[in-house]
């Protein structure tokens, strides 16, 4: 192999990926002095955060002035069924509302309440009308702050440029290597400090609402580096993706049409969420339709529609109504907001959805009903991190956002993924700065061995394996592999055989091989995207089967209930050398989920 | 129903390409992006294109279809006659890196020269009271998603390499807008945008407008009213050619 010839950068802090929590981070880390970079696999503002629809939950109590903390507190640790690490929901709860007021003095410019306030809206699992917004287009909104947040603040960011493996010297983070998607040619950073903000694990699933993008690229490196993963199993199905046409299968249909009034019905025209009203949130859900429609003007004396359970519980209702043969032609259930506002209300409210209808199904939804299904939206799961600092086990290695684990729990309420990004983002980066900064004259190294032994493994698709294998053609069998056996509902033999399925692939993906050069080539940076695909997808498969229980996104048919042993569980997953010597292997344990303290359990018990 | 499309899709780089025909099998419903897809996956895995949500919502998939600058991800097969083939080419505007991928970096040059929403005084710390009715017209301009599309046809980027250098184009244009329109900006940004930004040099042909996926009215809402704030302190002949009509 020829000598290559790296470009060095060598920064405080870098940070891997430029959506909310990346761009947050970074922000972050800039403003404690720490020379700061950014680095991202697309062009700056295209990350999948600018996909988010329908708002940023956080109690500012804007409408409903009943709304605090304590009431989100609880809202998202019964929507994560209690298994969520309390102290991340406690901060998230408390500091979200200065988040989104900061995004504000940044320049946002969100939808207002008559009185000139942010307006909230109402979600799923969400006591109070709480997501301040914009439209149906808040992710945008965010994402474009943040961005001219840090572009205003002369943070550097590569774009483009995508991180292959990270860098350690000794047991500590000491960089990552990366190549330029336009030149394939490989950047090396010197960097005490990472902070992982990669996102999700969606592409992995045939039917999903995720954008390439979201490959798992930060649990695999973290994975290979050294950190543990919890909650794997748990990946939220979004109840309602389009299913029709086909090409547009899994694109999301924001909760925002069911929190502005939409209702899901049947064949038969029944509003079935009804029928599928669990024990756990009975207290807090109107049984019948009068009481349900007068919960939108009155919410002190009504309780919540079950189109607004979490979203575990719609998805799997859903999926239950089409198994029983009382699905739309297109094999979803319908979501009629029509026939409940005016067009100009349904236009005003939900211009996106207006828009992504009418162009690519034909659809008016101010005059008839979508047809919606679930589809593969967010991983739960994620790198195992302290709750105030985000640190993982690994010195210097940092995650937030989708790809930290333990604030969602089992199950993420729709909202909390903005606020999150923010609230976690801004303390990864601070604490990531001041580790920098600690390590001061014993800065850790890039050793030339292990930048060679990345390359290497970086180029080996190109190398021309005879008789190789398409990454395209593995890619989709690794999708149809999770979605067929590694879905909303689960069993052991299926599960049993993804995992065979999946080191079946693991060994073909060896033998990758893709034409051209290294200059801008697709297939190339697929074949590397797919080893951390089938990484992660290997943990979300041994996690589930591990998991005997059912509890928010995860699902088995041969445990339906819960257990009140795996209540107090995550399953851990970590890359282990093993005794006998070898290359590290995936192995899992259990471990106990911090108790929650006295004074916030009683927020849990609270009835109302 | 599935039928046989061919894609004729450029293929190259700065150094030269040439147009080459892929057969696949498109699907009802199925739009532009999913058959360039097809052709990755299965006749060539090496092809060259800028996507991510494949969605309308983040603007990467920019590209010419049959001469015209579109998203490929929101243009459905069905708008093309079938039985002939549908071309696709990069930007023209902008370097070709490779096949259908450009160098768009000038845009992020022009963004980092934007002078940042500065808080007035009088409501210096958020949260700011703030009425919908005022944030509305910022609110059109931010929901840009950054496909350059407007940029790409504006005939001072594209054919006035010598103005370019001091030119923001129009996806800029509305930028300026949208902070001049915040109820709650107090910098002045008017007479930068007018000699730094050459806002005078767009001569409102409105191609930018067109061309919006977002449809946006980039010239009426925000050129054109940009145009009458500058004109106060500046002169521009568009301008002073428009007021006149107006009052004949």
């Amino acid at each position: 192999m020829p000598e290559e010839n790296y470009e060095h950068h060598s920064y405080d802090v870098i940070v891997i990926g430029a959506g909310g929590a990346g761009l947050r981070a970074a922000i972050a880390a800039h403003d404690q002095g720490a020379r700061t970079a950014v680095i991202c696999r697309s062009l700056l503002g295209k990350a999948h955060t600018v996909m988010a629809e329908g708002g940023i939950a956080a109690a500012l109590g804007n409408l409903w002035p009943e709304d605090n903390w304590q009431v989100h507190f609880r809202d998202t640790m019964r929507g994560g069924k209690l298994l969520n690490n309390w102290r991340m929901a406690e901060l998230h709860a408390k500091e979200s509302p200065d988040r989104v007021y900061e995004l504000e003095q940044w320049g946002a410019l969100f939808d207002r309440t008559p009185a000139g306030k942010i307006s909230q809206r109402d979600f799923g699992g969400h006591r109070y009308a709480r997501l301040a917004h914009v439209g149906d287009r808040t992710g945008l909104e965010m994402i474009r702050t943040l961005q001219q947040r840090a572009v205003a603040l002369g943070i550097d960011v590569f774009m483009e440029l995508t991180v292959t493996d990270l860098i350690k010297d000794g047991d500590r983070i000491a960089g990552a290597l990366g190549y330029w998607r336009e030149t394939g040619t490989f950047v090396v950073f010197e960097a005490p400090a990472v902070v992982l903000a990669t996102g999700g694990i969606g592409k992995s699933w045939r039917v999903t609402s995720n954008s390439w993008e979201c490959t798992g690229d930060g649990h695999a490196l973290a994975l290979r580096a050294g950190a543990a993963l919890i909650n794997m199993e748990f990946v939220q199905f979004h109840p309602t993706g389009m299913v029709w046409p086909l090409s547009v299968r899994g694109l999301l249909v924001t909760e925002s049409v069911r929190g502005d009034g939409g209702v899901l019905r049947n064949s038969e025209g029944r509003r079935f969420m009804f029928d599928y009203i669990p024990e756990f949130f009975k207290a807090e859900t109107a049984d019948n339709v009068e009481e349900a429609d007068r919960w939108y003007d009155d919410k002190r004396n009504n309780r919540r529609p079950p189109e607004l359970l979490p979203r575990d519980e719609v998805a799997r209702a859903i999926n239950s109504e089409v198994k029983a043969g009382r699905g739309s032609p297109h094999g979803g259930v319908f979501l009629d907001i029509a026939s409940r506002r005016s067009p100009e209300f349904i236009r005003r409210r939900l211009p996106s959805m207006y828009h992504q209808f009418k162009e690519l199904a034909d659809v008016d939804i101010t005059k008839e009903p979508m047809e919606i299904g679930p589809t593969c939206h967010y991983v739960m799961g994620g790198v195992e991190v302290d709750a105030d600092t985000q640190a993982s086990a690994v010195p210097g290695l940092y995650a937030a956002g989708e790809v930290a684990g333990g604030m969602h729990g089992a199950n993420r309420l729709g909202g909390n993924s903005l606020s999150d990004l923010l609230v976690f983002g801004k303390r990864a980066g601070e604490h990531a700065a001041a580790y920098a900064k600690s390590t001061g004259a014993r800065r850790p190294k890039v050793q030339q061995a292990d930048l060679a032994r990345a390359t290497e493994a970086a180029l080996a698709p190109l190398q021309g394996h005879k008789a190789g294998e398409n990454p395209y053609a593995l890619h989709q069998e690794l999708q149809d592999t999770m979605q067929d056996l590694v879905g909303i509902i689960r069993v052991e033999p299926e599960l049993k055989e993804a995992l065979e399925r999946i080191a079946a692939l693991q060994e073909r993906a060896r033998q990758v091989s893709v034409e051209g050069g290294r200059r801008y080539n697709p297939g190339w940076h697929l074949a590397l995207d797919l080893r951390n695909m089938l990484l992660v997808s290997q943990a979300v498969a041994m996690a589930a089967l591990e998991r005997q229980e059912s509890r928010g996104g995860h699902t088995r048919d041969d445990y339906p209930t819960t257990d009140p042993y795996w209540g107090a569980r995550n399953v851990v997953v970590e890359l282990k050398e093993p005794a006998s010597g070898g290359p590290p292997v995936l192995t899992k344990r259990h471990q106990l989920i911090p108790t929650v303290p006295a004074e916030l359990s009683r927020l849990l018990e609270e009835e109302h | 129903m599935s039928y046989d499309l061919t894609l004729r899709i450029w293929r190259g780089d700065a150094r030269g390409g040439n147009l080459v025909d892929y057969t696949v099998k498109a699907e009802e419903g199925q739009v532009v992006l999913d058959a360039v897809h097809q052709v990755q996956a299965t006749l060539a895995n090496d092809m060259a294109v800028r996507w991510n949500c494949k969605a309308g919502k983040c603007g990467s998939c920019s590209a010419e279809v049959n001469g015209k600058p579109r998203l490929m991800c929101m243009t459905r097969l069905s708008l093309f006659p079938r039985g002939e083939p549908v071309t696709l080419t990069p930007l023209r505007t902008f370097p070709v890196i490779r096949d259908l991928v450009t160098d768009v970096s000038f845009n992020y040059e022009r963004a980092r020269q934007v002078p940042a929403f500065t808080p007035d005084a009088s409501q210096p710390t958020a949260p700011f009271t703030m009425y919908q009715a005022d944030v509305e017209r910022s609110q059109e301009f931010r929901k840009c998603i950054e496909c350059w599309l407007c940029q790409t046809v504006c005939h001072v980027i594209r054919d006035h390499e010598d103005k370019k250098a001091h030119y923001a184009g129009p996806r800029f244009f509305i930028r300026y807008a949208e902070l001049d329109m915040h109820p709650n900006d107090a910098l002045d940004r008017k007479a930068f945008l007018q000699d730094s930004q050459g806002l005078g040099f767009c001569n409102i042909t409105k191609c930018c407008t067109e061309v919006c996926p977002e449809g946006i009215k980039i010239t009426d809402n925000a050129i054109i009213p940009m145009k009458e704030r500058v004109v106060d302190v500046k002169y521009d002949p568009v301008v002073r050619f428009f007021r006149r009509r107006r009052h004949d």
